[in-house]
């Protein structure tokens, strides 16, 4: 029955979840980083984007913040104010999380 | 009559699918097996049908299998499911594990891969939900009830969520209990409202003091009026949710707690927050904020969202139909917001 190992074996990739820092802008562009570069650039901008609007909403709210930590079962996003910009740390985790 | 269960299989590889469908008829339950090529028609068979079971292949085009499981798993929590796939990458099966999906299978490849394989599916199809994890589909009751009949002497600890139960059993009679601050029979019946959570079985204490008197079956049906009693007034109208926001309001380091219904109704409770309806606004708006990025990043659901600052720290999360947002003191540490976030949280189940 060995195979059934042949099948499936498609070409299509996952996205994979990477670790790592980038900074971002007031505006929202990525300034440097160190994600890998198959980490799509869109995903990295959509991140610090709501990682930004985020901390202006809690200043609005008269809750100032200087950092925010995102806890998901497989990541975790830690952000920093960085005087209106944010630098952002992505960090799989898990019951198997490796590091990459 | 026994109704079968529905299976439904999603790979693109429609040869494989034929091979697996094949297979899979061969359980000893008969399960009807229906088959998807893509995540899009899976996703539309779900919804038009009850399924017990979902096994799903990883990659695929367009909609990969991450993606399928990501919404799967919200929109239909109550349905089995099991990643089958040729992907060995460890990151992966730790992405599938935190999804929340009950088995991570390599396609097999052996007679004995697949031996074991549909041993593990038909175990899977069988299951009964809920209880305590350690002895699965028993309730606390049970267990109970196990080690009075059986006269055992042991000790039960009963972890719920940031929230530690131990009662103590001697020779088959319930002898003591503690919960917090509350001993003896308060404390029994408090950890017998935990809904859910994890217990362990530790070594008896025979020299530990006598506080419970009464026999554990006049005990256990005292509990389940009292639990009775509580689900009658949780369904009410006039259920007085003050009561258990009292309770939060005592933990330390608590500065403000907002609770906030997730349904239709979107009811909101507030303590110690001069401006509430500022406050929610931005709760709600980051849950949805970060619940649609981790779809997006197909990293699972958001667990818990804290923000440090140098006024006040804050944490949100949802459990169940219900969200949190809760102000603490800013000298706590992030491990003492989170261990302390695990407590209202466990305090709100209970």
């Amino acid at each position: 029955m060995g195979f059934l190992k042949n099948f499936g074996n498609s070409s299509h990739t996952l996205l994979k979840l990477p670790s790592g820092s980038f900074t971002v802008d007031r505006e929202g562009s990525v300034l440097v980083g160190t994600l890998p570069s198959t980490f799509p650039t869109a995903l990295m901008t959509e991140i610090g984007r709501e990682v930004l609007d985020a901390f202006r909403g809690a200043e609005s709210a008269q809750l100032p913040l200087s950092e925010l930590i995102m806890n998901y079962p497989s990541l975790r996003i830690t952000a920093r104010d960085l005087r209106g910009g944010a630098i952002v740390f992505l960090s799989p985790r898990g019951p198997y999380a490796l590091p990459n | 009559m026994e109704v079968s269960h529905k299976v439904l299989l999603l790979d693109d590889d429609p040869d494989l699918l034929d091979m697996y469908k094949d297979i899979l008829s061969q359980l000893p339950s008969r399960p009807e097996i229906f088959t998807a090529t893509s995540g899009a028609r899976a996703m539309a068979m779900l919804e038009a049908d009850t399924f017990r079971l979902l096994i799903c292949d990883l990659r695929m085009p367009k909609m990969d299998g991450l993606q399928v499981l990501s919404i799967v798993r919200r929109k239909y929590p109550q349905l089995r499911t099991v990643v089958l796939t040729s992907v060995v990458d460890e990151q992966f099966r730790s992405r599938v594990y935190a999804l929340g999906v009950d088995l991570f299978w390599h396609k097999p490849g052996t007679e004995q891969e697949i031996k074991m394989f549909l041993e593990c599916i038909e175990s899977l199809l069988g299951r009964v939900e809920g209880g305590f994890r350690g002895v699965q589909s028993k309730s606390l009751v049970d267990i109970i009830q196990l080690e009075c009949l059986s006269q055992s002497s042991a000790l039960l600890r009963i972890t719920n969520g940031g929230l530690t139960g131990r009662i103590w059993i001697q020779n088959g009679e319930l002898i003591d209990a503690e919960a917090g601050e509350l001993a003896g029979e308060a404390a029994f019946q408090k950890i017998l409202s935990w809904r859910a959570g994890m217990f362990e079985t530790l070594p008896a204490e025979p020299n530990r003091p006598r506080k419970i008197s009464k026999p554990y079956s006049t005990l256990l049906l005292e509990s389940a009026q009292a639990l009775d009693e509580s689900r009658i007034t949780d369904d009410g109208a006039s259920s007085p949710s003050s009561v258990p926001m009292t309770e939060l309001a005592h933990v330390e380091g608590l500065e403000f707690v907002l609770t906030m219904k997730s349904d239709a109704t979107g009811k909101s409770e507030a303590r110690g927050l001069e401006n509430p309806e500022r406050m929610e606004a931005w709760a709600r708006q980051n849950l949805e904020r970060f619940r649609a990025l981790g779809e997006r990043l197909q990293a699972g659901p958001i667990e818990e969202i804290t923000g440090l600052g140098p006024q006040r720290h804050v944490a949100i999360a949802r459990q169940n139909d219900m969200e949190f947002c809760v102000g603490w003191r800013h000298s706590m540490t992030l491990q003492q917001v989170n261990d302390m976030m695990k407590k209202v949280l466990a305090l709100w189940a209970s």
